[in-house]
């Protein structure tokens, strides 16, 4: 059997690099099945599709090539009142008096059928949002279907959700959720709301609203009532309609923690209830015991991951001094060979950036840790000609009070600090209004429990980043909202205790 | 020639101190009759200010202790009352009329406040057990959440019952390691300065429980603003359910406000539960690598 021994000559010397350069480049890989676009999708009310009462219709863009994907249907205040009538309905004559176990094999259904055309809800996804084909392939569905999976089999176990009390539905739910995740994040709010027997009227956000559409056909396909879960498309105002709405015996939402708040003061007046899913400025941190490269690629996926279009993302990286300079020249050198382009190639890493608007915000912020003195690193990769791109970016000597290190970029932005004890990790970690998620990488499985307990945040991630799961629990600390999405918890968010 | 009695000068209970209000202001509180009885301090918007630092001060040691010595402590608080339960129900009937129905009924409240802490005293070490969980994650990784503190927690207690509406406002929050922050009853702030009395003797340490007396008016503004709350809990009109709410959603902050209006019956088997346990806590899930 061959073994292989380092060179004793080589013996502390740097490991060879393996940088191509242009040597060798890659062939496109575009995905090519049929996403099955409409070219025109309506409101999804009463189980039907229909268009908006104004007529009124709207844009949607693939911002990777700048082109119209599909038009969309612009709600109106009586198109949500019809949703909302639809969703009543539903749940005094059919969810809300179903056994928990009927509603499960719904909700069964939606998750296979889900499966069954997962390839083809990846492309739209793709193509409707800009992120890489491999993550909408390999994360967004699969997980989507898995929170509809998980969900099912609650339906008729709810008894064992409360400890000691009975628990009951709570009637018509209005969500409204963001651009980053779309079809996962309808997953997330509508799989627990359902199962928990309460009827769903849900916005998704304007610039990609196209898969909760498909979803909406499968919805139909499943055979659900009619009104259990209506879709209304359109901007902020239809939002705003939808969480101010009356009928809504609770309101969700997840995005900014600016609309966020505004959304909380606007319901100052009335006892809704709420959860929230906001922002988050998380930090990584590397100790000098971690597997560094193993840290690096948490990293890199910590902050790359869907063009740093995470509320969790790891936008903060605290690395202890002593390996500050090894830890940055890995990042540089992994930065070389990220591909950035097409989303719809297979090869790619990060693909478009969702909208003209959020290019802009992160340019600003860009432009402003420059001026604020950080120092800035971006590989000369080559951007397409058309679409919204942003290069990989690393900020190194970023101090606390930089806006780099303060505000939530959602691009993929790496701002780089430095620490010396284990102590001012956590200070500098949990400095900062936000309290969504955290990392830790060190091989020490005490430190790892230990800084779990004095991070202050709802997710904490040790030697690995961004891992996801239906029964784990999901939700933030501070302004990064309240309430909790998956596990048992998180269905106690779309109950009332009886 | 008989004796002049020593009268006890009213004092809240702020940062494990008696302390009268940094204003020096203070109301009259009058008996049934009318007569004077004693001098409760005005707590201003500087003393609140001040008794959220001493809460957040004691705040990490108090979270840090074993479940089981906060269970304790908490049980010890419950002697304290039981030990004179007599003078809390006499503090009850300050500004009653005596009536013997009143006297049952100042009894009967002191009684279920003491149960109510006994009760929660007993879930200091179990809550974790049946709201924190094992995750079946679908990778390897040992997936957890646990439940932990949410901080500092502003009370505002209800008008009546002061006394059992306060200890059911407060026993949940500390019991998991909040420390607080209340408004006592402005209409019967007595008993809440005898509970301080007690709470100081029961091993609890200073800053962990923090009673104000004063207006509401004055002092709601405050609870709504003050970053420092991360929650709110307890009984409030709908003006003040508005502003608090207002206040609080620039900081994000929990609240549990119940309406002042609806008739709320803090004797039901419902007043007391693991929810109100729950409803002062964050919860935190940990993704733990497992391999060598």
């Amino acid at each position: 059997m061959a073994t292989f021994t380092l060179n004793p000559r080589r013996r502390g010397r740097p490991a060879p690099e393996l940088i191509f350069g242009d040597l060798w480049p890659y062939d496109p890989a575009p995905e090519t099945a049929d996403p099955k676009l409409l070219a025109r999708y309506g409101l999804f009310i009463n189980g039907r599709f229909t268009p908006a009462k104004s007529g009124q219709v709207f844009d949607s863009i693939n911002p990777a090539t700048e082109r119209k994907l599909a038009e969309l249907a612009r709600a109106g205040t009586a198109d949500v009142n019809a949703a909302y009538a639809a969703a009543q309905r539903a749940f005094d004559t059919t969810w809300g008096r179903m056994p928990g176990r009927e509603r499960a094999k719904y909700l069964f259904r939606i998750a296979r059928l889900l499966q069954d055309r997962a390839r083809e809800f990846a492309v739209a996804e793709t193509m409707d949002g800009g992120k890489p084909i491999k993550e909408s392939r390999d994360f967004d569905v699969p997980m989507a279907a898995a929170h509809f999976f998980y969900h099912a089999g609650w339906a008729d176990k709810l008894d064992y959700v409360a400890p000691g009390r009975r628990v009951a539905p709570l009637g018509v739910v209005g969500q409204v959720i963001p651009w980053n995740f779309p079809l996962l994040m309808c997953a997330w709010k509508l799989a627990p709301a359902l199962a928990m027997g309460n009827c769903v009227v849900l916005k998704p956000a304007e610039t990609t609203s196209i898969t909760a559409l498909k979803l909406a056909e499968i919805i139909q396909d499943a055979d659900l009532p009619p009104g259990v879960v209506n879709i209304v498309t359109g901007a902020g105002e239809v939002g705003a309609a939808v969480m101010g709405h009356r009928t809504a015996a609770k309101v969700a939402f997840t995005g900014s923690t600016e609309v966020g708040k505004s959304i909380l003061r606007s319901l100052a007046g009335t006892d809704q209830k709420m959860t929230l899913e906001l922002g988050g400025k998380a930090a990584n941190i590397i100790f000098d015991d971690a597997p560094l490269d193993q840290a690096v690629e948490g990293v890199i996926n910590g902050i790359f991951f869907n063009q740093g279009h995470v509320c969790c993302a790891g936008s903060r990286l605290l690395v202890q001094e002593s390996i500050a300079g090894r830890v940055l020249a890995k990042l540089k050198q992994r930065l070389q060979v990220l591909r950035v382009g097409d989303p719809l190639d297979k090869n790619t890493d990060l693909g478009a950036i969702n909208s003209r608007e959020q290019l802009r915000k992160i340019t600003a912020l860009v432009k402003a840790g420059v001026r604020e003195g950080a120092e800035l690193y971006q590989p000369a990769c080559v951007l397409p000609a058309r679409g919204w791109y942003f290069r990989p970016t690393l900020f190194s000597g970023v101090t606390m009070s930089q806006r780099i290190a303060r505000e939530e970029i959602f691009g993929p932005v790496l701002s780089i600090l430095t620490f010396r004890t284990p102590e001012e990790a956590v200070e500098k970690a949990n400095n900062t209004a936000y309290g969504l998620s955290a990392g830790v990488w060190t091989d020490k499985g005490a430190r790892i429990l230990k800084l779990a307990t004095e991070l202050k945040a709802g997710v904490v991630w040790a030697n690995t980043y961004n891992k996801f799961d239906p029964a784990s629990p999901f939700g933030g600390y501070k302004e990064s909202g309240f309430g909790r999405e998956g596990g048992r918890q998180g269905l106690l968010d779309y109950c009332r205790l009886a | 020639m008989s004796r002049l009695p020593i009268t006890k000068t009213p004092k809240v209970y702020v940062g494990g101190a008696f302390i009268r209000s940094e204003s020096a202001r203070v109301f009259p509180l009058r008996d049934a009759a009318g007569a004077f009885f004693a001098h409760i301090p005005q707590c201003t918007r500087k003393d609140l200010r001040n008794a959220i630092e001493a809460a957040a001060a004691a705040g990490p040691g108090w979270a840090k202790r074993t479940a089981y010595n906060r269970g304790q402590i908490l049980y010890r608080l419950a002697e304290m009352l039981e030990a004179r339960s007599a003078e809390l129900a006499a503090a009850l009937l300050v500004g009653v009329k005596a009536t013997p129905r009143a006297r049952a009924a100042a009894a009967r409240e002191v009684a279920a406040t003491i149960d109510r802490i006994i009760y929660y005293a007993g879930w200091a070490d179990k809550y974790e057990q049946l709201l924190g969980s094992v995750n079946p994650v679908a990778a390897p990784y040992f997936n957890f959440t646990v439940t932990e503190p949410m901080g500092v927690v502003g009370v505002l207690a209800p008008a009546t019952p002061a006394l059992l509406g306060l200890a059911s406002l407060l026993a949940p929050a500390i019991v998991s390691g909040n420390t607080v922050v209340a408004l006592a009853s402005e209409s019967q702030p007595y008993p809440a300065i005898l509970l301080g009395e007690m709470l100081a003797t029961s091993d609890l340490p200073g800053g962990v429980v923090n009673l104000l007396t004063g207006f509401r008016r004055e002092l709601v503004p405050t609870f709504a603003t003050h970053t420092h709350l991360r929650a709110l809990s307890g009984v409030a009109t709908a003006g003040e359910r508005r502003a608090l709410r207002l206040g609080a959603a620039e900081s994000v902050k929990r609240t549990r406000l119940r309406p002042a209006e609806d008739r709320i019956d803090w004797y039901a088997a419902d007043a007391q539960s693991l929810a109100a346990v729950g409803d002062t806590l964050e919860y935190k899930t940990t993704w733990h690598p497992i391999g060598a």
